[in-house]
């Protein structure tokens, strides 16, 4: 990575940039809270989870700057991420949780 | 990396990148196995609330969306802090560190009243599996809110005094990374724990 690359994409949002995401997770936060109250049916636990998912990624990607950053961290904190749910996805299904 | 962020920054292993960076990525990484753990045995034992009062009997949710909110918010302050940390701007560090701390403290002030109005509902510790597990995943999380905020403050007195080793802005980026990572486990905790009933 090149002096001009670094100095300009790792930290590259500029403060509104960080304001409109955080409006984003804010509007994200409200249709979660709103799923509470309305019933959306077979929808529900699939929009939920999406929504967590979405909220997710978007505060690792671009608050924690792995977006921006040297892909060694995404795998490094990725990896970790993929194996916990992993086993504990399996340590539920012994306890028969998904059945 | 750059020559610049050799030269302001910790130490550098063979690939370029700082130390200290790798090191919090593999402690966050790890640490997903830890609440992982913690809220696999929650989904476990969520239904499990033998005489004590179910979930949707004790949960506020209009409390906790609250909390989550100003959680969401105390990351949009510490990227904030972060930002001014690399800009060299020292006065807006120290607001927007001092401003995340405060978001961070009225979270944990929330979680003190939650947990106190669970126990007056019936609902201590060893009442029910459900009870224990929520209370440990959710006491837990508790902990590494309150050991943000002593790191945040801690950050604040040890740049005031020049006493930071190697660069400020990495220092205060590590302690960034720490605090997106908690805001992150809320966001699951708050969906799986609360949204989704039992």
């Amino acid at each position: 990575m090149t002096t001009e690359t670094h100095s300009t994409t790792e930290h590259g949002m500029s403060n509104a940039g960080y304001v409109r995401i955080a409006a984003i997770l804010a509007a994200i936060t409200a249709l979660e809270v709103s799923t509470y109250y309305i019933d959306l049916g077979a929808l529900f636990l699939p929009s939920l989870l999406i929504m967590m998912a979405v909220k997710f990624v978007i505060v690792v990607s671009y608050f924690m700057h792995l977006k921006y950053d040297n892909k060694l961290f995404s795998w490094v904190f990725y990896a970790g991420l993929i194996l916990a749910l992993i086993v504990y996805g399996i340590f539920l299904a012994t306890f028969h949780f998904f059945s | 990396m750059t020559s610049d962020s050799h030269a302001d920054g910790g130490a550098h292993s063979s690939t370029g990148l700082s130390n200290n960076k790798l090191g919090m990525w593999l402690f966050l990484g790890s640490e997903c196995l830890l609440f992982g753990g913690l809220i696999s045995t929650y989904m476990l034992y969520r239904g499990r609330v033998g005489a004590g009062p179910r979930p949707s009997q004790v949960f506020d949710i209009p409390f906790t969306s609250v909390s989550s909110f100003v959680l969401l918010m105390s990351s949009l302050t510490m990227v904030l802090a972060v930002s001014a940390a690399h800009k060299g701007d020292d006065r807006n560090t120290y607001l927007w560190i001092t401003v995340t701390a405060l978001l961070g403290a009225t979270f944990v002030g929330g979680q003190v009243y939650e947990f106190t109005a669970f126990y007056n509902e019936g609902m201590g510790f060893t009442t029910s599996l459900f009870s224990s597990s929520f209370f440990v995943l959710t006491g837990f999380h508790g902990v590494h809110v309150t050991v943000g905020i002593i790191m945040l403050m801690s950050i604040v007195g040890i740049m005031k005094r020049s006493k930071v080793p190697g660069s400020k802005a990495e220092t205060v980026e590590m302690i960034g990374l720490y605090w997106h990572f908690v805001d992150i486990i809320w966001i699951i905790i708050f969906t799986l724990i609360y949204l989704i009933p039992a």
